[in-house]
């Protein structure tokens, strides 16, 4: 599903040049629930936003879904995370003054989908996240962990291939990101490929595989026997 | 074009932003209100000028003469100066080519009578120019034309209220009127945007009066229409020249305007063209800059509105938005704004003037204020573009941040 090759990046700094990613080889197949660890600095997010399409990379190879990802424009990327991208963050990024049912429907919006049937299939979603009876409630008025599940349905309603989270759980609490967790890991049951960034061991521990990373390279990569 | 989804977008973003709407709007909707007012106080002004001058053509010149004030030639002061056939014949002859329209005019105070009725009115014997000299509208029958002229005829155009005194509704057109004890056939009847004084007048050939009152040649005014294709200078510089000529001509004193002067509607389109050019270019230099205010409002809050969404942006971005669709989105939602705004400056600009209307008439000679449709449709196609470049250029910057960037704005 997703395959890395000896990908580089770096960040210009002033004159300097930082180098964040130094020769990254990983490859997740469909159906995985990989973490990826790392202390802040270790080069986490910046390999979540080249997979996620939001930043392109240096030198290497990138297939998505069997794709090699070169020359994109930003329409291109556009269409792609639209199609095969779901994205949970941190901030939950919710726009705030869409209820919770218009948020879920909005990539149905970019996909072009007619008004009706796309809230008919949000409100699916957020049934499924359960909380349909919160479907026409701003995100102001949800707690952290709604929150964050309104955005999971969001990163779900598309059907993508891969959901993309970034520390989906920094930003709740033990109980809450629990909860999140167990989602997360009734969608991977179902058969999605799930990729977590998390600095947060029990976080990790709960995903199928986890990979570590330290100064822009891989230092261990391992199954966790869930 | 029309996405229907698209317009829910916008229309759910303007509402459920309302201060930042109006706050968008009320600039443009300002500056266009002023601009409306200013435009049609000024138009209102203009028509106050072009009222003035309604009544007679406006490339008349009107050759007048009375006393003398300077003594010439061994010729005393307070001589009276009669103007004669002789002189009409001598502008003709020397100003052909710079002449559209040529007329004598003699003043007359006549008694007009039909029936029992009658009543005194003043009479002008003219030549047949002189209707498009005074701009006269002829409703019934005709002018006076070079056969009446030739042959002396007894004929008399009178104008609508003389026909109303004295015939009532009654048809008056061939009627055989009694003027000053003579019998005059009526050949016409006439209008004058003039006023009330311009209609109660009639008209006759000028070589009937002059064989009738005193059988001489003496006429007491001559107006020229001059050739309307001279430029107003040239018109002006023509007038100079006549004035010089003809004092020469009746041995007059050469700066000696008592005796005999020109009334030259050029010096005075001359003078009010200037003010007016002036005046509208301040019009068009204030106009503008509100304009340009107005524009550089929305662009200023457009910018601090797509700032404020930037990470909305970058969120739907993730989500698969297309950067033509964040422009397309900000845009239309920007030329939304500035139009709706626009036109409700316009509509209260407008509905203001007609307010206001013709009570500035009197003190301020502000006449019928109003803006043309020109300078709506004009403000119109401006709103617009304005929208457009006030929501294409941030929103385009915009679409052009990175989503990761974006996503980490606040």
């Amino acid at each position: 599903m997703i395959r890395i090759e000896k990908l580089h990046k770096s960040y210009p700094i002033g004159k300097d040049s930082l180098h964040v990613l130094k020769g990254i080889d990983l490859h997740i197949k469909e159906g995985e629930f990989v973490s990826i660890m790392g202390s802040s600095g270790s080069g986490k997010s910046t390999l979540l936003n080249i997979v996620g399409l939001l930043d392109g990379h240096d030198e290497g190879d990138y297939y998505l879904n069997g794709q090699l990802i070169e020359n994109l424009n930003e329409k291109k990327a556009a269409i792609l995370r639209n199609k095969f991208l779901g994205f949970v963050f941190q901030s939950f990024n919710l726009i705030s003054y869409k209820t919770a049912l218009e948020n879920v429907a909005l990539p149905l919006y970019y996909k072009g989908m007619k008004r009706k049937e796309r809230l008919q299939v949000a409100m699916d979603y957020l049934d499924k996240v359960g909380l349909k009876d919160w479907a026409n409630h701003l995100p102001n008025e949800l707690s952290g962990g709604q929150k964050q599940r309104v955005a999971i349905a969001r990163a779900l309603v598309t059907k993508p291939k891969v959901v993309l989270a970034d520390e989906p759980t920094g930003a709740l609490d033990s109980t809450t990101t629990d909860s999140v967790m167990e989602l997360l890991k009734e969608i991977n049951d179902e058969g999605m490929t799930v990729f977590v960034i998390t600095h947060e061991e029990e976080v990790a521990a709960q995903t199928k595989r986890i990979v570590r990373l330290k100064d822009g390279v891989i230092i261990s990569d391992t199954l966790t026997g869930n | 074009m029309f996405d229907l989804d698209r317009w829910r977008e916008i229309f759910q973003s303007i509402s459920k932003n309302k201060l930042r709407s109006v706050m968008s709007g009320f600039t443009v909707a300002f500056a266009i209100l002023l601009f409306t007012l200013l435009f049609g106080i000024v138009s209102g002004l203009s028509n106050t000028f072009k009222g003035v001058f309604v009544d007679d053509a406006m490339n008349s010149m009107r050759i007048r003469v009375w006393k003398t004030t300077k003594p010439y030639k061994g010729l005393q002061t307070g001589r009276r100066i009669q103007l004669k056939n002789k002189d009409i014949d001598f502008v003709e002859e020397k100003y052909e080519d710079k002449i559209q329209y040529l007329t004598a005019r003699i003043y007359k105070n006549v008694n007009i009578s039909y029936k029992n009725k009658q009543d005194n009115y003043n009479l002008r014997a003219v030549h047949p120019d002189h209707q498009f000299l005074e701009k006269t509208i002829i409703d019934e029958g005709r002018f006076i034309n070079e056969l009446d002229l030739k042959s002396k005829a007894k004929v008399i155009v009178i104008g609508r209220l003389i026909k109303e005194d004295i015939f009532g509704n009654k048809p008056a057109l061939g009627k055989q009127v009694n003027v000053s004890g003579i019998s005059y056939k009526i050949i016409g009847i006439f209008s004058d945007d003039g006023g009330d004084n311009e209609e109660r007048l009639a008209y006759m050939p000028v070589t009937t009066a002059q064989m009738i009152y005193g059988n001489n040649d003496y006429i007491s005014q001559i107006l020229v229409g001059y050739n309307p294709n001279l430029s107003l200078d040239a018109a002006i510089a023509f007038g100079h020249k006549m004035e010089r000529d003809l004092r020469k001509k009746l041995d007059i004193h050469p700066d000696d305007r008592s005796a005999l002067s020109v009334r030259n509607m050029a010096e005075a389109n001359k003078g009010i063209g200037t003010f007016m050019f002036a005046l509208y270019f301040i019009v068009i230099f204030v106009g503008s800059g509100t304009l340009i205010a107005g524009i550089i409002g929305i662009s200023n809050i457009m910018i601090f509105v797509i700032k404020e969404r930037t990470k909305e942006f970058g969120i739907r971005k993730a989500l698969g938005a297309q950067p033509s669709s964040i422009v397309g989105m900000v845009v239309q939602e920007s030329v939304l704004i500035t139009t709706i705004a626009g036109y409700l400056g316009l509509s209260l600009g407008t509905y203001l003037l007609s307010l206001i209307g013709d009570s500035l008439e009197e003190n301020y000679f502000i006449k019928d204020p109003s803006v043309s449709p020109g300078i709506v449709i004009g403000a119109t196609i401006v709103l617009i573009l304005s929208g457009l470049i006030a929501g294409y250029i941030p929103a385009k910057k915009a679409a052009k941040i990175k989503p990761i960037v974006a996503l980490r704005a606040d």
